[in-house]
């Protein structure tokens, strides 16, 4: 079966005063459909910007897309037009971005803002669409749904305006979900109410997913499949448990060496990574974790690793790495 | 309250922070939030309290207070046994020196027009410490060395740092008086995962060198329970429970402070899918206004009736 998303090549840049950022590079996937797919990274990974430039939602300019194609049911969305992209956005894939505050329009009720893709794709009428609504808001565990449909999002906590966010990014029925730092701003016990929602959902109507996020503890809980990017890249992909278990890539193994483990100070010291993220304005040569990884080789300075299947793993389980990550760790456990 | 042997270098007694209630013009007045409501607690020299709660429980505030940065409502807090409660802004001054703050957010902390050498040897200039230029440059130089910065950026202006040496140089400030005590409210939470590590080694390693006292407040719980020697959750304006770090996380009491735990997400996938975080529902569940702390362990003590 043809995968529901082909990524291939995916390069953008932004044109700014401080010179050309390289913000994607060369990012090809797939995605399966019923799969979902969670892509960690930090500010700056390029992991927000090759989502959104995927359906058109960069600025152009400064934006632009160097190259790639992106298949979506076998259409290539890069070569659609605004137009064409309209009918895809909403309604083929749903969004949900990071602040339920500032994404939700503050003069409109919730009702306006939900019927508002149903009307414009599905030409739902007045009366029907009320009634989805108040389906999705059930869907989404807000009580009270009809009575509450009615209000303006300055009523709805911000747990309750990101449920809505999530009901706006489903109302479609789409069949790509793509959520940004969706539970970031939330606190924690609220978050897992949310993720709960996200893992019911997938089982309820199949939806395909793809989490994008800086929590290694989120994806864990969530994701099929995990992306990790960095630079721009993608430094290592595979299923969750192989590359939680057994990371291949020095970024990844130090992002998950780093986390605190239920550790405590003066038992363990933290992992840090040394060095600050790259400086995406220089032209993107070479590993860009190299100058941060201690096992970084020559090579790794001034050639591009590729992303290739990983020795002794699942299938699936592919690292960018011209080092070899295990033999390294296993000679460093050697020495006293 | 806590029954340590040592002198806390820092105790907020009863401390309440109420914004509105005021008489509207026209008669009738606004509705009054509790946002700090009766919270005490003592912090020994050396020691780091944490301070832990979601969004709108008060525990930014809590910090805010106890720094006088804003007026208490009611309560008493004292530095080195000494009330500095409502004290004037000349007679504050010598406790301002030793009380210092770092903030969530270390873009906005900056001054975008000073150099980062210029804003780190302010507070020496304010107080007029640091002798000469000469020496106060010198002294800069060393607090940059101190955070881990090297001294030949002093020259450089804010928008050149990435986060995380935004934030050493935030650091390097507070430090810069040699205070005994520090705030720090969110010092990680906007910085990139591949560098809240650096930091929090950077916090436990001042504390080791300075053997300063902080004031911890964050949401991240597995950061907490990393560097802090007891923790306090709060609940609405109200501490529900505090304790030793590892009496919190192994063995909590209460209802509210079960379901932050259960909610926090474990990086381990054969963990997190099994994982059923315990829900809780603030609404009904509002602690009643006569609890008290009663103990139920070693310095434990619980919200109860």
């Amino acid at each position: 079966m043809a995968p529901l998303l082909e990524v291939r090549n995916l390069t953008v840049a932004f044109d700014t005063p401080a010179g050309t950022v390289h913000a994607v590079n060369d990012v090809s996937y797939s995605l399966e459909e019923g799969e979902t797919l969670g892509i960690v990274g930090e500010s700056g990974s390029g992991k927000s910007v090759h989502a959104l430039s995927m359906v058109g939602l960069i600025a152009t300019p400064p934006g632009r897309i160097v190259r790639g194609e992106v298949l979506f049911n076998g259409r290539d969305l890069l070569a659609l037009t605004q137009r064409d992209l309209f009918e895809v956005r909403g309604k083929e894939i749903g969004f949900v971005f990071q602040d339920p505050m500032t994404s939700l329009n503050p003069v409109l009720t919730i009702e306006r803002q939900i019927a508002e893709p149903l009307r414009r794709h599905f030409g739902m009428s007045a009366s029907q669409a009320r009634t989805r609504v108040v389906e999705l808001l059930e869907l989404v565990g807000i009580p009270d749904a009809a009575r509450r449909a009615k209000q303006y999002p300055h009523e709805f906590s911000g747990g309750m305006r990101q449920r809505v966010m999530i009901a706006i990014g489903i109302s479609c029925n789409p069949k790509l979900l793509i959520a940004d730092e969706a539970t970031t701003a939330l606190d924690v016990t609220v978050q897992a109410q949310i993720l709960d929602l996200v893992r019911d959902l997938k089982k309820k109507i199949g939806t395909t997913v793809i989490w994008i996020t800086h929590d290694m503890g989120v994806v864990a809980g969530l994701a099929d499949t995990v992306q990790v990017m960095y630079g721009g890249r993608i430094m290592e992909r595979g299923p969750v448990r192989a590359v939680f278990h057994d990371p291949r890539n020095a970024y990844t193994w130090g992002l998950l060496k780093s986390l605190p483990h239920g550790g405590r100070r003066g038992v363990t010291r933290l992992y840090q990574i040394p060095g600050n993220p790259p400086d995406l304005t220089k032209e993107p040569i070479g590993d860009p974790f190299a100058p941060r990884n201690p096992f970084a080789t020559e090579r790794c300075r001034i050639e591009t690793p590729p992303l290739g299947e990983v020795e002794g793993s699942v299938a699936g389980h592919k690292a960018a790495a011209w080092y070899d990550l295990r033999a390294e760790l296993a000679a460093t456990q050697v020495q006293p | 309250m806590s029954e340590s042997t040592m002198k806390p270098l820092v105790s907020v007694q009863n401390l309440c922070k109420t914004y509105g209630g005021e008489k509207r013009l026209f008669g009738g007045s606004t509705q009054a939030l509790k946002a700090v409501d009766n919270v005490s607690f003592d912090i020994e020299p050396g020691e780091t309290l944490g301070l832990v709660g979601e969004s709108g429980s008060g525990k930014s505030t809590t910090g805010r207070v106890l720094l006088q940065l804003e007026a208490p409502t009611s309560g008493d807090i004292l530095y080195k046994g000494e009330n500095i409660t409502g004290l004037s802004k000349p007679t504050l001054k010598p406790y301002r020196r030793d009380m210092q703050v770092i903030f969530q957010d270390p873009y906005a902390s900056l001054n975008p027009r000073m150099t980062v050498g210029e804003f780190v040897g302010e507070p020496l200039e304010v107080h007029k410490l640091g002798g000469s230029r000469r020496e106060r440059e010198d002294r800069v130089a060393s607090l940059f060395t101190k955070v881990g910065l090297d001294p030949s950026f002093m020259k450089r202006y804010p928008h050149e740092f990435s986060g995380g040496q935004r934030q050493r140089v935030n650091i390097a400030r507070a430090i810069a008086l040699n205070p005994a005590f520090i705030v720090a409210d969110e010092p990680i939470t906007a910085l990139d995962v591949s560098i809240q590590a650096q930091i929090v080694n950077l916090f436990q390693d001042l504390q080791d060198e300075l053997g300063l006292t902080y004031l911890f407040i964050a949401h991240d719980l597995s950061m907490i329970r990393y560097l802090c020697h007891r923790v306090a959750v709060m609940l609405r304006g109200r501490i529900v429970e505090i304790g030793p770090c590892d009496a919190i996380f192994e063995n909590p009491q209460h209802a509210y402070t079960k379901a932050l735990l259960s909610a926090i997400p474990v990086p381990d996938p054969d963990i997190e899918r099994n994982r059923r975080p315990l829900v809780f529902d603030v609404g009904a569940n509002l602690p009643p206004e006569d609890a008290v702390l009663r103990p139920v362990g070693n310095r434990h003590f619980v919200l109860e009736a």
